[in-house]
């Protein structure tokens, strides 16, 4: 069955909201927040998609899913072939369906959204891979060659996961590398259960491993073994790195390293991966107070104080020096923060820490800004209005204003350029200055995205396979001319 | 899994594992640490690597029993297996001949002075070790220091082994009787740590502490450990965990470290009703 329906038709059938949990339950509990389309919804919203001559959505996906094909499949009710076509390009789409931002990629793109709202491409993807999870036989894909060579992956993250994916497909001896003690990275330690569930992860990474990708845990690449001895010592022929960046960013305020004074690594990391808001069943403790204000305008801010939220505490504020306009953060999970309770002070920066016993964290003070001329990268930047001082009464502040790549790869691995913010510098083929090293993700563009990270481990994956594939044929040659 | 292949109590609360791990041994120097987990529902804490065996692929832990997770760990038996071990983490200790220099153990840092004392030996200094506990029944490692030392004093706080006294006070009496100190090293209780870096201040020696605050991935990634030294923030997990001690604040790393008292206490008490109750929820 194809799309039974002509273009005016089409556009004539509103852009489907998905199921939600309501804010007031939802901001109590870490279940799932979105809960995606149901069938009917999900055939109504393919349905709208014009099925374009030139498909520019796929321009907008970084990883260039073939969406009018999917969504082809999906008004035919064929989900698992959907499924299919989709991990054609991309192997976890249960992980992009949820924190894509799509309104800045593939829908951004899409002609529906030129008069009316654009396809919801990434609850469609959302649906299909949650079928395929459920109803699916989950085997992976036959893999047709064997390579003889071995890869190093260091880090578990969506760079990580889908540069193994890839070169498992094309028959490497792929190991993955996590120093933490589960895999998944930022999936697992960052991003909360209430955005993307770990069992929805769990499976995602289980897919990956069924490919014959090994995943060693506990194991930090710089530490435990260096790059070098990956290569010399453990026989790798080529190694991606994609250690993200989780090495928090601080304001340098007064008072910042008081007590009560989280960077929102450390408080998601906390609360998510070693499970703080099930103490003292779990072991590692977390406090939140009454008032809990978080610092910063992205993705990890939102996470942050959406967690924080679900603490219990009986204010939640957002500090952010611009205004919600220019935040960084995907625009559905800012509306979620805001719905579920969350008060936002915009055009405000903290400028001290204030603890009244100095054992914790009792006050922050704050000063208004207003938005100036345009900085180097086109925003305005934001400017201190003099003697408008105001002062918050917190328990716990928890800042998020931007992570660096954590240090230790490039401190222990000779002649590996970095920059002086500790990003691995890489060419437009995701190699670094050292052979048959290959790096990715935020380890080398500083804080960015899970699919940007997913669209550097498919790049660097092709390189690799590329470079095998020389260093292969020069081996041959030399054999032959010994011979 | 990392299999427990010894285990030994050295002293009311302090016990030794050996534990295999050998790619940590492998790479292990004076200075390191690791963080373990011991089950699934625990929290990740670092110990000093007091020792380990390239060949049998071993490291050796001495651990404190303090609160619950210390408290689980010292119920595992030899056999046993402990979730997570990661490492070695932090850097190593800066390791150079400087003549003489003093080693400094409190309590159980005793343990992890003990590798520093091992280098530094190694190294070709002359090493003055210095013991410092509560009294002689928490002396431990004696014998083991005592061989890669050249000189061993030991103080206690009741006076019931070597000095009465503290460690300052042993320092003390070293340094009034004998001659130039390349460098001292101390490890033990923050309260020891900047006692002796208060009193080592004024001659203007230099001391390095072992810092050992609150702690989650080990890597750089959380911050939870951050101090100020010398006025700047640094992690001591990728930073240190050795800095020079004049420059540490110590009163921020003391509150620091105690944010959690409450409920680190309310978790221990937890575990120890279970105990009682027989119930061993952990098997």
């Amino acid at each position: 069955m194809v799309n039974p329906l002509k273009p005016s038709e089409r556009m004539r059938i509103p852009r489907q909201a998905p199921i939600e949990q309501p804010p007031a339950i939802r901001n109590h509990n870490f279940e799932e927040v979105s809960l995606g389309f149901n069938e009917d919804l999900v055939t109504q919203e393919a349905l709208r998609c014009l099925d374009c001559k030139n498909p520019v959505c796929i321009d907008g996906c970084p990883v260039s899913i073939d969406i009018p094909a999917f969504v082809r499949l999906v008004v035919e009710k064929k989900y698992l072939e959907a499924a299919k076509k989709i991990k054609e390009q991309c192997y976890i789409p249960a992980i992009t369906g949820r924190v894509c931002p799509q309104e800045r990629q593939c829908e951004c793109e899409c002609l529906l959204g030129k008069k009316h709202k654009p396809l919801s491409i990434g609850k469609l993807e959302r649906f299909v891979s949650d079928y395929e999870r459920l109803y699916g036989d989950n085997t992976p894909p036959e893999i047709h060659a064997r390579r003889e060579e071995k890869i190093a992956i260091v880090g578990t993250g969506p760079a990580g996961l889908t540069c193994a994916a890839e070169l498992a497909q094309r028959g490497y001896r792929v190991t993955m590398f996590e120093a933490l003690h589960a895999a998944g990275g930022v999936l697992r330690y960052g991003i909360p259960e209430f955005r993307l569930p770990k069992a929805i992860l769990d499976v995602e990474i289980e897919n990956v491993k069924k490919l014959g990708v090994e995943i060693v845990t506990n194991f930090i690449i710089g530490r435990t073994a260096t790059v070098d001895e990956l290569l010399d010592d453990f026989g790798f022929h080529a190694i991606f790195l994609a250690t993200g960046a989780g090495s928090p960013n601080f304001q340098g305020i007064p008072g910042e390293n008081l007590p009560g004074v989280y960077s929102a690594s450390e408080f998601l990391t906390r609360v998510n991966f070693m499970r703080g808001y099930l103490f003292p069943e779990y072991d590692t403790p977390v406090k939140i107070g009454k008032r809990v204000a978080v610092v910063g305008g992205g993705n990890t801010a939102m996470d942050a104080v959406r967690t924080a939220l679900r603490l219990g505490p009986e204010k939640a504020y957002l500090i952010y020096r611009r205004t919600k306009r220019e935040m960084p953060a995907r625009a559905e999970e800012v509306d979620h923060a805001l719905e579920e309770g969350v008060e936002l002070h915009e055009l405000t920066a903290p400028i001290r820490v204030i603890s009244n016993d100095g054992r914790w964290v009792s006050k922050i003070e704050c000063v208004k800004m207003q938005l100036g001329e345009p900085g180097s990268d086109g925003r305005r930047k934001p400017v201190e209005i003099p003697n408008s001082n105001y002062i918050l009464e917190v328990d716990t502040v928890i800042i998020a204003i931007g992570q660096n790549p954590n240090p230790i790869i490039q401190a222990t691995t000779p002649n590996l350029a970095s920059t002086k913010k500790g990003t691995v510098v890489v060419d437009e083929n995701g190699q670094t200055s050292r052979e048959g090293v290959f790096a990715g993700g935020d380890l080398s563009r500083g804080g960015a995205t899970v699919i940007l990270a997913m669209r550097d481990g498919k790049l660097a994956a092709t390189s690799i396979h590329q470079y095998l594939e020389k260093k292969a044929v020069e081996h041959h040659l030399a054999k032959t001319a010994v011979s | 899994m990392f299999e427990i292949v010894a285990k030994e109590s050295l002293a009311p609360v302090l016990t030794k594992f050996v534990i295999r791990s050998p790619f940590i041994a492998r790479k292990r120097k004076a200075g390191h640490f690791v963080i373990l987990r011991v089950d699934d529902h625990g929290e990740r804490i670092p110990l000093t690597i007091v020792d380990s065996d390239a060949e049998s692929g071993t490291i050796t832990l001495i651990v404190q029993t303090i609160g619950k997770t210390t408290k689980l760990l010292s119920l595992k038996e030899k056999g046993d297996t402990l979730l997570d071990v990661a490492g070695p983490l932090g850097n190593p200790t800066p390791i150079e001949n400087l003549g003489t220099v003093v080693c400094i153990g409190g309590g159980v840092g005793t343990a992890e002075i003990f590798p520093i004392v091992k280098a530094l030996k190694e190294a070709g200094n002359r090493v003055v070790t210095i013991i410092g506990a509560r009294n002689k029944d928490l002396v431990i490692l004696e014998r083991e220091i005592s061989e890669v030392s050249d000189t061993l004093i030991i103080a206690t706080e009741d006076g019931s082994r070597g000095l009465k006294g503290l460690v300052t006070d042993a320092l003390s009496d070293y340094i009034q009787s004998n001659g130039h100190i390349g460098a001292v090293y101390a490890v033990g209780p923050i309260p020891m740590m900047r006692a002796v870096s208060n009193f080592t201040k004024p001659f203007d020696l230099k001391t390095f502490v072992s810092l050992n605050p609150l702690m989650m991935d080990g890597t750089g990634m959380c911050g939870a450990c951050r101090v100020t030294v010398g006025g700047e923030t640094k992690f001591a997990c990728v930073d240190g965990p050795e800095f020079e001690g004049h420059m540490v604040d110590f009163d921020e790393l003391i509150a620091r470290n105690r944010a959690y008292a409450d409920l680190e206490k309310q978790s221990l008490e937890r575990f120890e009703r279970e105990l009682a109750e027989g119930g061993l929820i952990h098997g």
